[in-house]
């Protein structure tokens, strides 16, 4: 208990929480992006394989992810508020060489990030958002079965201007979260050094933009008519 | 050559009776400064003016004045030691600045640096940190002959590069979240890398992390402030070596 309630330990807690919703945040996009077509069927395809897995394998990745958001945020806000008192007074002029605008802003990215996870779940998990596309109630044939519609679900959100900014904007969000996340995980876990750390932090930023450019693709093409439903 | 001309510059001062006082910045004029004058000279001759005034002269920490003790501690517009690479305020030279410049001067903020007076915060949190293990308590008998106990030569850099640390705290002013892990980060690296430091590496990270956090400094978010505002040029590197330290002295 110690190492929960101490300056490293909750630093590291930060980090592996975090990475591992990278390394979500990745995987996410990979199955997302069977959307172009790659695969046979596309995203409904994708869907139906992911929703066909043994429910205890379903429900458990659900409650790791959940944890693991838990803790970031628990942690981040904690931490967040401690830190403010460690300097109770800013300096009259403002004068930074290292730190970024990422840097600084973490916890408001992460805020706008927890408040679009919601949102996003609200639209295509529960499906709440706009009922009558709902995949779950519009189902089209599969190779000879009958499976959610969520290639109709998704293109039917993005074609609506405001969900597409809400989307974009929430990307922008991630991208300066990770780009600051990224190399901060190999510092923290202590896997850097002096010769490392400026590469990690440009190896996280790419990283970052990769993730940036590969979601905001979906529904920009969407919106711009070239991926259709 | 600028040698005879001089400088007149306008120096927003921070001026605080004690810790429990409230602080504010006060207005000075530095009239006949040449950019031969280091910062602290040039403090010295606003304050000789100050004096003759009968007014009480701006209070503020040097020893060495030679940039190797660590006691001047000045925040020079927004900066740690003025913003210079590797420089320490007593190294700063008005060379720096122009003719007519505006200056803020403001001492270290950071809640674990309470201010004592003017420019002067007490850093004993500084020495509470060392004093939780910044050290070796093995006998090592007396001084060894030379190369008795043999350390490749990259590793004696490496926790030399480390020793560089003056102490002066400019890493918890510079850090916006005013934590101390650039300062302790040198401590513990410096003593974990070699042979008579390594015996008491996990109960040393453990024990002066916790200080650390005790003293009321804040936590790293790996901004990085710290390796730019310190004037020995400690490499954030300690601080991820500290963290490795940490996470192995949970498995020792």
């Amino acid at each position: 208990m110690q190492f929960i309630s101490s300056s490293i330990g909750r630093k590291i807690l930060m980090a592996v929480t975090g990475q591992a919703m990278v390394l979500f945040a990745i995987i996410h996009l990979l199955g997302n992006s069977s959307i172009f077509g790659w695969l046979n069927g596309g995203i409904n395809a994708y869907a139906e394989h992911l929703h066909s897995m043994p429910l205890p394998i379903i429900i458990g990745f659900r409650l790791v992810l959940l944890a693991m958001v838990c803790v970031h945020i628990w942690f981040g806000i904690q931490l967040t508020l401690e830190n403010r008192g460690g300097r109770p007074s800013d300096y009259a002029v403002k004068f930074t060489q290292k730190a970024s605008f990422a840097s600084e802003n973490m916890i408001w990215t992460g805020t706008l990030l927890g408040l679009f996870l919601l949102y996003h779940l609200a639209h295509f998990t529960f499906q709440v958002i706009s009922p009558e596309t709902a995949a779950l109630k519009n189902l089209v044939p599969l190779h000879d079965a009958m499976v959610p519609n969520v290639l109709g679900m998704v293109v039917a959100g993005f074609k609506n201007i405001l969900v597409t900014l809400i989307y974009s904007g929430a990307m922008v969000a991630l991208f300066l979260h990770l780009s600051h996340g990224i190399q901060s995980f190999f510092q923290t876990m202590g896997w850097s050094c002096d010769k490392s750390q400026p590469l990690l932090v440009k190896f996280g930023s790419l990283v970052a933009l990769v993730l940036f450019l590969g979601y905001v693709t979906i529904p920009l093409t969407i919106i711009a008519g070239i991926l259709k439903g | 050559m600028s040698d005879h001309k001089t400088m007149t510059l306008t120096l927003i001062v921070w001026r605080q009776k004690n810790a429990t006082v409230p602080g504010k910045f006060e207005t000075y004029t530095a009239k006949n400064i040449t950019s031969h004058h280091s910062f602290l000279e040039m403090l010295d001759c606003v304050n000789e003016d100050l004096i003759a005034a009968g007014k009480e002269p701006i209070v503020f920490d040097h020893d060495c004045r030679e940039g190797i003790c660590g006691m001047c501690s000045q925040v020079i517009n927004g900066a740690p030691h003025g913003g210079q690479d590797r420089t320490t305020v007593c190294q700063l030279h008005m060379r720096k600045f122009k003719d007519g410049d505006t200056i803020y001067i403001e001492p270290w903020r950071a809640r674990a640096f309470p201010i004592i007076k003017d420019l002067i915060v007490d850093r004993a949190a500084l020495d509470t940190i060392i004093q939780a293990g910044g050290y070796t308590s093995c006998h090592t008998g007396g001084v060894p002959d030379g190369n008795a106990i043999l350390i490749p030569k990259p590793i004696a850099e490496e926790a030399t590069d480390a020793a560089e640390c003056i102490g002066c705290g400019a890493c918890v002013a510079g850090c916006p979240n005013g934590a101390a892990m650039l300062f302790t980060s040198a401590k513990v690296s410096q003593l974990a890398l070699l042979p008579q430091g390594r015996a008491e590496a996990a109960t040393r990270v453990k024990n002066m992390t916790a200080a650390m956090s005790q003293c009321g400094f804040g936590n790293c978010t790996n901004h990085y402030e710290c390796m730019a505002a310190c004037p020995k040029g400690i490499n954030v590197k300690f601080i991820a070596r500290m963290n490795r330290e940490f996470i192995k002295a949970q498995f020792a």
